[in-house]
């Protein structure tokens, strides 16, 4: 019965979609970080994600998402002159992350209707299992 | 086989529906994948498919029956539907192809089908259970 797999496949979108919370609310919690050196600095983080293949299926038929690694944006650290911060360089300069918070917060909104669109889809899957196990009664 | 049981075509509908919506929801998972391409399976063609192969009894879905002892599968697999690709109405910089609206319109109408064959089935067994108690 093909309709139990739907939970598979939508879980794993499940997972993906936490995960990808999760890096944006990471990202949002460091987007004030300060750190001394433009290396230590920190970077917005993104998950990739991938489809997953079920290799063994005539028509490679596809069952789920998974999370390939998580990226580091590469985009420019921002920096100020700052000499009197206490985590200032010999320089007198600080480092900023370079998370957009704009960027992050389309992210968050676009990551909880995934989710929500998966919950929709395994609640229908649950209602037609549901109704197929009292068939004809 | 689908036009002479019991349950005459709604058992094959019923198998192709739910196999629908698996593709439907890998489709809705992958919403946010770069690269995935959506599919669809076309539902005329694969009952056709399914009709066709349940008068000849030779498809790729059936057993070989080589002993008269052997026994044959009332249905056909539903593994080997043939999925298609959809054509996007957009193209996206992520060169994904999944419409969200439109699979959810999709997923809806399928779910509402398989409720239909579903009941017809229901239809068709409580027919046979008065008749076999005559009350």
């Amino acid at each position: 019965m093909s309709l139990f797999s739907v939970f598979e496949v939508s879980g794993s979108g499940l997972s993906a979609q936490t995960l990808r919370l999760n890096t944006v609310s990471s990202n949002l919690a460091n987007a004030d970080s300060i750190s001394r050196s433009e290396k230590d600095a920190y970077r917005s983080r993104q998950p990739v994600f991938s489809q997953l293949v079920n290799k063994f299926s005539a028509n490679k038929e596809v069952t789920g998402v998974k999370v390939l690694g998580i990226v580091e944006s590469k985009a420019a650290v921002r920096s100020e002159y700052r000499p009197d911060h206490p985590m200032a360089d010999e320089n007198g300069k600080v480092y900023f992350s370079n998370v957009n918070s704009i960027e992050e917060m389309a992210n968050m909104i676009s990551a909880s209707r995934s989710y929500q669109n998966n919950i929709e889809v395994m609640n229908t899957s649950k209602q037609l299992l549901l109704r197929t196990l009292t068939m004809g009664q | 086989m689908p036009n002479n049981s019991i349950l005459g075509i709604h058992e094959t509908a019923l198998m192709i529906r739910s196999r629908r919506t698996e593709v439907l929801a890998a489709n809705i998972a992958n919403a946010d994948t770069p690269n995935y391409k959506a599919r669809d399976i076309d539902f005329m063609a694969a009952m056709r498919r399914a009709e066709k192969s349940a008068t000849n009894k030779v498809d790729v879905g059936t057993m070989a029956v080589t002993h008269d002892r052997h026994i044959q599968l009332s249905s056909p697999s539903m593994s080997n539907i043939a999925l298609r690709y959809r054509n996007p109405l957009q193209s996206s910089l992520d060169n994904n192809t999944v419409d969200a609206q439109k699979e959810h319109a999709a997923f809806m109408d399928n779910a509402l089908r398989y409720q239909a064959s579903l009941r017809f089935i229901n239809g068709r067994v409580k027919g046979l259970l008065t008749a076999i108690r005559g009350d």
